[in-house]
Parts: C-alpha cells; sequence; structure tokens
C-alpha cells in the first residue's frame, strides 16, 4: 500500500462526511449546538479540495496537511480534535514502512493528541468512547496475526459498538455536558463521526 | 425556514461584508480571515483586545470592536468557534508591543482554538499573550463534572469594563487581572421562550411546546437545565435572579451593574417588563443597582428568550463602565 490508499480513504471520509452531515447536525440538535454535520462536511471538502490540487510523495506529509486544513477549516471542538488526530497520525508514519504495526502505532499518536487537547475520559460521552475500544480491538487483530483490512474492520465494529454505549450516557465534556442528566438517551455525534471515519478506513485501506 | 438571507453558507461572509459597509469609519474587516479590526489598530502602547467565537450572537463581537472595547473580533460560522488562523492573524495585527488579552467564553471549541493560536502567535512572532475565560452561567451545576459553566453575559461587560482599562493604557498584566476579577464577580442565568434556526440546520434545534419555556439556556440554541410551564415575567424574573443571587453570593449593601440581555427573539418592551421586575428583586434584597443595561447584546439568533447578570461594582469598575466607548454595539461618551 501507499499513498493512494490514504488519498483514497479521505475522499471517502468526505462522501461518508457529506451524506451523513444532516444526520450527524439532528444529532447534535439534541445535545448541542446543531453544527457538527455542518462542520465536518465543511473541513473534508477542504481536504478534497486539497488533494484536487496537490499531489503527495508520502501518506505522512498527506495526513499533516489534512490536519492542518482540518484546524483551519472546521473550527469549534472538531477542528482542533480531528486536526490533531491526523496531524499526530501522519507525524508516527514519518519514514516508516507502512505495516498494520507502523499504522497501529500511527492511530495511536493520534489518539494520544485526541487526548491531550480534549482531555476526555472513557465514559464522558465523546468521540474518545469509540476511538478507545477501536484502538484495543485493533491492536488485538494485529496481535493475532491479522493483515491491515482485518484488523481495520474489527476497529471500526468496535467503534460502532462505542458509539451505541454512549446513548445512555451522561456528558461529561463538550456541550452536550452543560445538559446534565438531559444528555442521556442521545447518541454522541462526535463519537458518530468517529465510527464513520474507521469504517471508511477499513472500506479503503486494506 | 424562514430567514433573511441568500444562502446558508454565505451568510457569516455577507454580514461581515454588510458591517463593513455599514461601518467604514469605524472598523476595518478583513473579508478573507473574517476578522473585525478597529479601524487605528494597532494602538501604539496598548494591549491589544481580541475576542471573538461563533457568529450569530451580534452585535456581540464584532459590534463591540471600537474606541474603548475591543481591537478585533474573530468571526467563525454560526455557533462554531473561529479557527486559530484567525485569532493568529487578529493576534499578530493588534499587538503593538504591549501584548494582547485573548477573552475567551468557556466552551471547549474556543477554549481549544484560542489556546493553539496563543501558543502559534509566540512561537510565530513572539507575542505576548494572555487569556481570561469566561464563566459567569449559574444554570451549568455540578460544574466539576463538565466542561465547567458557559461564559454569557458577563463577557460583554468584561469587554467594556477592560476596554476602557487598555485604552487608559495599563500594562498586559493589569489588564488581564482585572478581566479576572471582572469574571470573578459576575453570575448570568438565561431562558428561552423559542428555539433558534441554525441557517446550516434549517430547521429550529428543539421544539418548545407554546406552553413551555426552557430554563438554564446558553447562548447557543441548546435547551437548557429545565423545562417548565411558561409563568409571567414575575415568576421568570425570580428564576433567573434567585440563583444569581445566591451564587457569588451578592449581599445586602452590595452594589451591582444590572444587565437584562434579550436573545434576539424577544422585542424591548418585554425586557423592559422583566426589567422592571429584576430591579425590584433586587431593591427587596437590598442589592444597589449601580448602573443597568437592558437590550439584545450577547443573542441567539432569533431566539426568544432573556437573561440576567449581575456585576458585583466597586467605584473603579463604574468609573471605567463609565469611560467612553464607541463601538456599533454600546457607544456613549465618545
Amino acid at each position: 500500500m501507499g499513498v493512494d490508499s490514504f488519498v483514497n480513504w479521505l475522499r471517502d471520509v468526505a462522501g461518508s462526511l457529506h451524506e451523513n452531515a444532516a444526520y450527524l447536525t439532528e444529532l447534535d440538535s439534541a445535545i448541542g449546538d446543531a453544527d457538527h454535520g455542518a462542520n465536518m462536511d465543511r473541513g473534508f471538502q477542504a481536504v478534497v479540495a486539497l488533494l484536487d490540487e496537490t499531489s503527495f510523495e508520502s501518506a505522512d506529509e498527506l495526513l499533516k496537511k489534512a490536519g492542518m486544513t482540518l484546524v483551519s477549516k472546521v473550527g469549534g471542538a472538531s477542528g482542533p480534535l480531528y486536526g490533531t488526530f491526523f496531524l499526530r497520525f501522519g507525524t508516527a508514519l514519518a519514514g516508516a514502512d507502512l505495516t498494520p504495526e507502523t499504522i497501529g502505532k500511527g492511530l495511536h499518536a493520534g489518539v494520544d493528541g485526541v487526548l491531550a487537547r480534549g482531555k476526555a475520559e472513557l465514559g464522558d460521552k465523546t468521540m474518545y468512547d469509540a476511538w478507545a475500544p477501536a484502538l484495543t480491538a485493533y491492536d488485538d487483530a494485529v496481535a493475532g496475526g491479522a493483515d491491515l483490512g482485518t484488523a481495520l474492520t474489527a476497529a471500526a465494529e468496535a467503534a460502532a459498538k462505542g458509539r451505541d454505549a454512549t446513548t445512555p450516557l451522561v456528558a461529561r465534556k463538550g456541550r452536550a455536558s452543560y445538559l446534565g442528566e438531559r444528555s442521556a438517551g442521545h447518541q454522541d455525534p462526535g463519537a458518530t463521526s468517529t465510527t464513520l471515519i474507521l469504517e471508511s478506513a477499513a472500506r479503503t485501506l486494506a | 425556514m424562514k430567514k433573511l438571507i441568500n444562502d446558508p453558507a454565505d451568510v457569516v461572509s455577507e454580514a461581515l461584508r454588510g458591517m463593513a459597509a455599514a461601518h467604514p469609519d469605524r472598523l476595518r474587516v478583513d473579508l478573507e480571515n473574517r476578522i473585525v479590526y478597529r479601524k487605528d489598530a494597532p494602538r501604539p502602547g496598548k494591549v491589544g483586545l481580541i475576542s471573538g467565537g461563533g457568529s450569530g450572537h451580534e452585535p456581540m463581537h464584532g459590534g463591540f470592536v471600537g474606541v474603548g472595547m475591543l481591537d478585533a473580533a474573530c468571526a467563525g460560522e454560526v455557533f462554531t468557534s473561529p479557527v486559530p488562523d484567525q485569532m493568529m492573524a487578529a493576534t499578530k495585527a493588534v499587538d503593538s508591543g504591549a501584548g494582547v488579552l485573548h477573552i475567551v467564553k468557556n466552551y471547549t471549541g474556543d477554549v481549544m482554538n484560542f489556546e493553539m493560536a496563543a501558543e502559534l502567535a509566540a512561537a510565530d512572532a513572539g507575542t505576548e499573550v494572555l487569556s481570561v475565560v469566561t464563566n459567569d452561567d449559574v444554570a451549568v451545576q455540578d460544574s466539576l463534572y463538565t466542561a465547567g459553566r458557559r461564559g454569557v453575559g458577563v463577557t460583554v461587560l468584561l469587554e467594556k469594563i477592560v476596554g476602557a482599562a487598555a485604552e487608559e493604557g495599563r500594562p498586559l498584566q493589569e489588564v488581564a487581572d482585572l478581566a479576572k476579577r471582572v469574571n470573578d464577580n459576575g453570575r448570568s442565568m438565561g431562558m428561552a421562550l423559542t428555539s433558534c434556526t441554525v441557517p446550516a440546520a434549517g430547521k429550529p434545534t428543539f421544539d418548545l411546546a407554546e406552553n413551555e419555556m426552557e430554563v438554564g439556556i446558553g447562548i447557543h440554541g441548546e435547551p437548557g437545565r429545565q423545562r417548565l410551564p411558561l409563568a409571567p415575567a414575575r415568576e421568570i424574573a425570580e428564576l433567573l435572579v434567585d440563583p444569581v443571587v445566591s451564587d457569588l453570593p451578592y449581599q445586602q449593601g452590595d452594589s451591582v451593574i444590572a444587565f437584562v440581555n434579550g436573545m434576539g427573539g424577544t422585542p424591548l418592551i418585554e425586557l423592559y417588563v422583566m426589567y422592571n421586575e429584576v430591579a425590584q428583586l433586587l431593591d427587596r434584597a437590598g442589592i444597589t443597582v449601580a448602573r443597568s443595561l437592558v437590550g439584545n447584546y450577547i443573542t441567539s439568533l432569533e431566539m426568544a428568550g432573556c437573561s440576567v447578570t449581575l456585576l458585583k461594582a466597586d467605584d473603579e469598575l463604574v468609573r471605567l463602565w463609565d469611560a467612553p466607548v464607541n463601538t456599533p454595539g454600546l457607544r456613549w461618551g465618545a
């Protein structure tokens, strides 16, 4: 695999977020401020514009530039969080052969960046509730000898379970936390977009 | 969705174009970076004051740019914080060497983006940046378990008072300390009679029946802490004033700046009805109103409803409040 797979991934993410923009905004209307779908769509459309006008030599350069584009275009909390994820993911891949192990390290570096920015913990009803189980499932699959596609599929499935598990939680971070108990009973929009991104990775990065 | 717009995607940029066209004497607008500047910024020797946040809260913050208040305001998308690039550009542009204060409302996205911008400006241009995060909303309970209290009405009072102090030529640390003191002495609580409609979403953020109201809302069209049956203004005033007064607490003999703010969709006649109730409640509690402000200053698009903010005021704060200000959203003495 090479940089083309990552180009395909980001294009696929952009398509998926565009299709789901209204759905993400609807989830955000219940417990936030009704902008998550529009923001993610705007950010990834800018990433697509970047892909259209620039060709990248390596996955790390591509991911870093995509991360900076998201920070510059998304705003809100999602911009710094997803921007940092792609920036750190790319940085971790610099100079490395692209294997399930190095990509795993890159995913961990990206999610560590999300945690450093967002300071969330498991169960806070945030995107981390999808990332954390996804990383565990990915690591377990790779340790068991799985190839990249199998490991990413396991990660996406675990993310979806993590996303579903956010529904009964009371939010402790982000805009939803201001609702207190009233945030329970609603699926977290951030965990939902994270799951879409990982499902797209499973489709395109294998 | 029934709004005076062309395309939902163009609302913010077209509004900024309108602002630039309407106030060429006072403002300079960087349309590409979506930054509203005081026309004569940077002012030599003056600490630069920057705020910003999602659009949809007009006149905050762009309308508070001008003499005696902000040097620049960064406009994000509707209800979405601006991005670090904007804040960094504004920070560098208003720094005259005296440093820059970021006035940030406590929302996860605003805090994160301003943090990144401050780091970038320091690394890139060596700009000295301090920040104050406003968090005056008493509706947010159990703040240990949330992202903390929201920054709401006190932000307006803070921008005015700290703006006057910066105009006097005070150094950055002193201006930042004053900002913190204003924030620490202010409390707010809001309520909504209707939802608003975010243009890009196209439908109301929440449904509220004709006989219901949301109490403890913020400024982003989000639901509040409680949904209650609609009540007369008298009872609503109590629902807002009581938690504000008991939180600091404001005590008998205290002097305050009292601020009744409209959320964008409530006519002034109703805000004055509310102010009448608030003033009576404060009088009964032995709290003196040193100064007052009534109107739509920190809004949530067309949401109907209001918020009450009290700021405990000593002579210095009152003097800075009275100092001349000349901005599109607030103007006196200049």
